[in-house]
């Protein structure tokens, strides 16, 4: 079996409105692989990782794991999969070592025997390990959780939203642990709002408001972005975009980083050569202008604007 | 030009533990001031400090002109706050977030009227003005808190990653919001953990272990790092960094 998840067709509704919060969703997780759902706040993900995890029922579709299914065979799915919400979940009133021998004793095992697995980690907490878990710091917490989910070494691990509010330097860092994760042969999805992220998945998928825009590598998406794409900036950036976003030949326009990224509806020197004279005659200086690669983030932006 | 934002050596200390050590600075009236660090670096302890909400260990510091330590109710009505975990009641309607705000800045009930209305056009919030804020989406309540912090027109606004699990799209929006108070002379002091967010702002601060790390515009800190983006500037300084989260 090389499918580690399957989802068909799944739907989650909630409330008396029936507000769609998970629309017709269907993609598959390969055994092994590190699947990321990217998609801002509230595009569904915790739903779909609810359903997976067999804590919330789907209105409609079907969905396995470890070809499970997660309505028929919710107890082999909560003994194999291990889980990370959002929300940090673990008993705050326990120490970090007494959280991980309880859920290490509920799933039948012991911390020795699957030491290995979570050594890496554990050892940056290990020094606290007799504090209680409601006094660490956010990204303490986040390792105990992470120990936490992975003590039964779990077939599917699923991790939402795990960077969260947590800075660049030790995000990078989470992400080094997922890949030593990976190379253990755990099936890994995990949810992110950071677009740069994804690029560090096999696969990912983006979604917004409970669809799927896209499944593809992060490599594939990106070389899906068909038009040029330029970076441009000036000495005046608001000024430039406010003027860039009127301008008649202008496809899109936004802010990314110490450029904007502009693409054109007719892509030829005589355009760019306009343009170029447009904006020195509307008083900006030291225009830059050069194409560039397109990112996730572009590709995302352009799907959200479609 | 007119300077907001003054501190001199201010340090906060918990016990033995020093959570904000003689950080030293100044923002301009009208600025985009960053304030970048990692998780536990002392940001969110020195932005209390600015707004008048915890008395300094030692040091100085005038925030519009008031002092951190005698005058914090005069700072707090001189500031907008707006942070991603607090902004608005989310079993108030729209309308309601906004008088009950505004009111509590001390608006009259005339300029409370022509203050939402101007708002809620600006927002395009027309047809969900008795919605509660609890059903809007993300990037729609957040456009709608920054608006209420800035709705008494303060000297200077604090944001606290505001943009925070927002979509690309919205996520510019916002920014574009940030621009137009600014360009009205409002000063603003943001931080952030998208590291594109901090090419924004006209000068940053990196905090590392409760001091501040880096001071300047993001183009001189990429020169002085040799750096190709904001990210490798944070990435060296905060890889030094003792204090771990």
């Amino acid at each position: 079996m090389m499918e580690a998840v399957t989802l068909n067709n799944i739907t989650k509704t909630y409330g008396k409105e029936k507000a769609v919060a998970v629309d017709n969703v269907s993609f598959s997780v390969n055994r092994g692989e590190l699947f990321g759902l990217i998609g801002p706040d509230g595009a569904g993900k915790s739903s779909i990782f609810r359903m997976l995890t067999t804590l919330l029922l789907p209105d409609g579709g079907t969905a396995t794991v470890d070809g499970f299914d997660v309505v028929k065979n919710y107890i082999e799915i909560r003994n194999t999969v291990g889980y990370m919400p959002g929300k940090f979940s673990l008993y705050q009133d326990l120490t970090i070592e007494e959280n991980l021998n309880f859920f290490a004793t509920v799933f039948g095992t012991t911390v020795e025997e699957n030491y290995d697995l979570i050594r890496d980690i554990y050892v940056q907490i290990e020094p606290f390990k007799n504090r209680r878990a409601g006094k660490l710091s956010g990204g303490m917490k986040q390792k105990l959780a992470l120990c936490c989910a992975l003590i039964h070494k779990p077939t599917v691990l699923f991790l939402d939203e795990p960077t969260t509010g947590v800075d660049p330097v030790s995000r990078k860092e989470f992400w080094e642990m997922l890949k030593r994760l990976k190379a253990q042969n755990i099936t890994i999805v995990v949810s992110t709002p950071y677009m740069d992220e994804a690029t560090l998945c096999d696969r990912i998928a983006l979604i917004q408001n409970g669809k799927i825009l896209g499944i593809d590598t992060p490599d594939n998406i990106v070389k899906s972005f068909d038009g040029n794409l330029y970076n441009i900036r000036a000495t005046k950036m608001y000024n430039l975009l406010r003027d860039l976003s009127a301008y008649q030949q202008t496809a899109s326009c936004y802010a990314f980083g110490e450029y904007l990224h502009l693409s054109l509806k007719q892509d030829d020197e005589k355009t760019k050569t306009e343009l170029l004279n447009h904006l020195k005659n509307g008083g900006h200086t030291e225009i830059e202008m050069l194409p560039v690669t397109a990112t996730i983030e572009d590709c995302f932006i352009k799907l959200l604007k479609n | 030009m007119e300077v907001v934002i003054k501190a001199d050596k201010l340090t906060k200390r918990f016990g033995d533990f020093i959570a904000t050590n003689e950080i030293t600075f100044e923002v301009r009236k009208g600025e985009i001031f960053g304030f970048l660090g990692a998780n536990g670096a002392g940001k969110t302890t020195a932005m209390r400090m600015l707004c008048g909400l915890s008395i300094p260990s030692s040091g100085n510091a005038t925030i519009a002109g008031f002092d951190v330590y005698k005058e914090t109710e005069m700072i707090k009505k001189n500031i907008g706050y707006m942070s991603q975990k607090f902004s608005l009641y989310e079993d108030l309607t729209v309308i309601e977030n906004i008088q009950f705000f505004g009111g509590i800045y001390g608006l009259s009930n005339k300029q409370l009227k022509s203050k939402s209305e101007e708002l809620i056009n600006q927002l395009g919030l027309q047809s969900e003005t008795k919605k509660l804020v609890g059903s809007l989406p993300l990037g729609w309540k957040q456009k709608l808190s920054f608006s209420v912090a800035v709705l008494h027109e303060p000297k200077i606004v604090f944001l606290d990653e505001p943009t925070g699990g927002v979509d690309p799209v919205t996520r510019r929006q916002f920014w574009d919001l940030i621009y137009e108070a600014a360009e009205k002379g409002i000063t603003i002091f943001v931080t952030t953990h998208y590291m594109d967010e901090a090419e924004y702002c006209n000068r940053i601060s990196i905090m590392v272990d409760g001091r501040i790390g880096a001071l300047d515009t993001p183009g001189n800190l990429k020169k002085q790092f040799s750096a190709g983006s904001m990210d490798e500037v944070f990435y060296e300084l905060a890889r030094g960094a003792k204090r771990g989260d």
